[in-house]
C-alpha cells in the first residue's frame, strides 16, 4: 500500500479567461500520506484540487487516481470544498448535510439505506458533532461547519482525500481535533491531500509537501521541499514573507508545536 | 361553482410554483423565474404561428424550448463569456422577449392572441372554457384540469427529485464530484420552471407568475429553517394568498391575480415583522441569559 501511487497529474495547464493559474504541472502522490499542498495566493492551489475533481476543464495534461481515470474510481475519491463557498443559511440539519455524504448518481431518487445512515452517524461521531446531529447548519460556529463537511467527507468512505483550506476560520481546538482525525486517516493507509496557506503550521503538519505557484516548484517528502531555495522560489516577490523566512526556517530544525493557534482569517486562492 | 373553480385554479398555480420557487430561491435563481417567465414569450409565439393552432400542446412545447434556451443562454453568458449574472439574465430574457412582442405586434394582428392575456392573464375567465366528463353530467374548467395535473406532475416531481434538488442546490460543485450531472438537474428542474410558466400564462399572467414564484417561498424561508418546513409553509401561503386573493378581488371588484399577489405581499411582510421580532426576543434571551 504504502509505495502505490495514489493520484498522478501529468502536463497539466489550466487558466481562467486564458489566465493560466497552472502550468504544466507534473508530479505523483505516493498512498498513505498527509500531504499539504502550498503556495501563496493565487497560486493555483484551489485551482489544481479543481482540476483533480474534474470540477473544471484543464486546458492540457491528464490526472489518474490509482492509474485510472476519475470517472472510473470516483467513490474512492472525497471532495471537501472551502468552507465558504457555500451558503450555511441554506435549510438543512447537520445530518442532512452529512448524509449528502453518501449520495450517488444511483441512489439519488431512493431513500438512503440504514447502513448508509449508520454510516453518517458514525462520520458524525469522529468530528465531535453527533449532539449537534438536528442543528440546523445556520446556528453553526466556522469551527463546527467545517466538522461537519469532514464528516460528510467521511461519510463517504474514500481512499483520497482532497481538502480545501479545512483550517481556515476554525478554532484551536477544531484545528487540532481535525488534525489528528486526518492523521488517524494517514495511519489507515488513506491519503490525504489539504491545501493549506499558513507556512508556519505546514512544517509541523504534514509529512508529504506540494509547493506550487502556477508551476510545480516541487513535491516530495517535507524535508526535501521545505527549504530555503523552494520557498524562495514560490514566495519570491512577498518581501515581508522573505523577511520571515529565515525564522521559518530556523524554526524548521525544531519543530516544536506551538500553542499560539488564532482564529485565521482570510481565504484561499482563486 | 364559478368561485370554487376559480379558486382552486389559482390555488394549484400558486402551489405549484410555491414549490419550484423555493428551489429557485435556495439557487439564487429567483430572478431566472422572471427571465423564463418573459422568455418563453417567443416560444409561444412561434408555436402558434408554426401549428396555426391555439392548443395547449404546441404551445407548451415552443415555450419549453424557449425556457431552456434563455436558461442556455444565461449560462453561456454567464460561464463561458465571464459576463456578470445579474446581467447575463437581464440581455438574455429582454432579447427573446423583445422578439416576442415584434413577433406578436407583426404576425399576429389579426388573430385572437391577446398581449394582454398574455401579460396579465385573466383568470375570471376560466370557468367559461369547460370540458364535460361521463356524457355532460361532470364538467371542469380546462384550466383547472391543467392546473390540477400540472400540480401533480411538480408535486411528485419534487418528491421523487427532492434529495437531488437539496444537494445540487446546496453544495453544486460537491454534487459534481460525486458524479452527480449537476447540468442535467438544472435543466430538468429549468424544464419544469418553464413548463409551469407557460401553463399558468392564461391564469396569472406573465409577471404575476414571478411574484407566485418568488414571494410564497420567500416568506416561508424567513420563518424556518428547515427544508421540509419551508415547502409546506410555502404551500399553505400560496393556497392562502389565493383563497383570500379571490374574495379581496370580489370585494374591491378588481383583478383576481392582482389581488392574489398583493395579499402573498401582505403575507411577506407580516413574516417579516414575525422573523425581526422573533430574533429581537432570542437576542434578548441571550443577553438576559449571561
Amino acid at each position: 500500500m504504502e509505495n502505490q501511487t495514489a493520484l498522478e497529474v501529468h502536463n497539466l495547464t489550466a487558466s481562467y479567461q486564458r489566465k493560466p493559474v497552472l502550468w504544466e504541472i507534473d508530479f505523483k502522490v505516493p498512498s498513505g500520506h498527509l500531504i499539504g499542498i502550498l503556495g501563496p495566493n493565487g497560486s493555483g492551489k484551489t485551482t489544481l484540487l479543481r482540476n483533480i475533481m474534474n470540477l473544471m476543464e484543464a486546458d492540457s495534461g491528464y490526472v489518474k487516481i490509482f492509474g485510472k481515470d476519475l470517472d472510473e474510481v470516483r467513490s474512492r475519491l472525497s471532495y471537501v470544498p472551502q468552507r465558504e463557498s457555500v451558503d450555511w443559511n441554506f435549510p438543512a440539519s447537520v445530518r442532512e448535510v452529512v448524509e449528502m455524504g453518501r449520495y450517488r448518481p444511483g441512489n439519488l431518487l431512493r431513500r438512503l439505506k440504514s447502513s448508509d445512515k449508520q454510516k453518517v452517524k458514525a462520520a458524525l461521531e469522529k468530528v465531535g458533532m453527533l449532539a449537534y446531529a438536528d442543528r440546523q447548519i445556520s446556528e453553526l460556529s466556522g469551527g463546527q461547519q467545517q466538522r461537519v463537511f469532514i464528516a460528510r467527507s467521511l461519510a463517504q468512505e474514500a481512499d483520497i482525500y482532497l481538502m480545501d483550506e479545512p483550517f481556515v476560520g476554525v478554532d484551536a481546538a477544531t484545528e487540532e481535533a481535525i488534525l489528528s482525525l486526518l492523521s488517524g486517516l494517514r495511519d489507515e493507509g488513506k491519503t490525504v491531500l489539504i491545501v493549506h496557506h499558513d507556512l508556519q503550521s505546514a512544517y509541523q503538519y504534514f509529512d508529504w509537501m506540494i509547493l506550487l505557484n502556477t508551476r510545480l516548484i516541487a513535491a516530495g517528502p517535507k524535508e526535501e521541499v521545505f527549504n530555503s531555495t523552494y520557498l524562495r522560489e514560490a514566495y519570491g516577490g512577498k518581501l515581508n514573507l522573505l523577511s520571515k523566512l529565515g525564522e521559518i526556517i530556523a524554526r524548521e530544525q525544531f519543530p516544536l508545536r506551538e500553542p499560539d493557534f488564532k482564529e485565521k482569517e482570510g481565504s484561499g486562492d482563486e | 361553482m364559478e368561485a370554487i373553480f376559480i379558486i382552486a385554479t389559482g390555488a394549484l398555480v400558486a402551489m405549484t410554483c410555491a414549490l419550484l420557487g423555493s428551489f429557485l430561491l435556495l439557487r439564487k435563481m429567483a430572478m431566472l423565474g422572471d427571465a423564463i417567465s418573459h422568455a418563453v414569450l417567443p416560444g409561444i409565439v412561434l408555436a402558434f404561428m408554426i401549428s396555426g393552432s391555439r392548443d395547449n400542446f404546441s404551445m407548451l412545447i415552443g415555450a419549453s424550448l424557449a425556457g431552456l434556451l434563455v436558461t442556455l443562454l444565461i449560462e453561456l453568458l454567464h460561464k463561458k463569456i465571464h459576463l456578470q449574472e445579474d446581467a447575463s439574465i437581464g440581455i438574455s430574457f429582454t432579447w427573446l422577449f423583445a422578439i416576442g412582442v415584434i413577433l406578436i405586434s407583426a404576425y399576429t394582428e389579426q388573430v385572437d392572441l391577446d398581449q394582454d392575456c398574455v401579460l396579465y392573464g385573466e383568470i375570471a375567465y376560466v370557468p367559461f372554457d369547460l370540458i364535460y366528463f361521463s356524457g355532460g353530467e361532470l364538467f371542469f374548467p380546462r384550466a383547472t384540469i391543467i392546473s390540477g395535473l400540472l400540480f401533480l406532475l411538480t408535486l411528485g416531481f419534487v418528491l421523487v427529485a427532492y434529495k437531488g434538488l437539496k444537494i445540487t442546490s446546496f453544495n453544486s460543485d460537491y454534487a459534481k464530484s460525486l458524479g452527480i450531472s449537476t447540468l442535467a438537474w438544472h435543466l430538468v428542474f429549468m424544464s419544469m420552471v418553464s413548463i409551469t410558466t407557460v401553463l399558468s400564462f392564461e391564469i396569472v399572467g406573465a409577471i404575476l407568475i414571478v411574484a407566485l414564484l418568488v414571494v410564497p417561498p420567500a416568506t416561508a424561508y424567513l420563518l424556518t429553517k428547515r427544508l421540509k418546513q419551508m415547502l409546506l409553509l410555502a404551500l399553505i401561503f400560496a393556497l392562502l394568498s389565493a383563497i383570500g386573493g379571490y374574495y379581496l378581488a370580489v370585494l374591491l371588484d378588481a383583478s383576481i391575480a392582482g389581488a392574489m399577489v398583493s395579499l402573498a405581499g401582505f403575507f411577506f411582510l407580516l413574516a417579516l415583522i414575525f422573523s425581526r421580532l422573533r430574533s429581537r426576543s432570542l437576542k434578548v434571551d441571550a443577553y438576559l441569559n449571561e
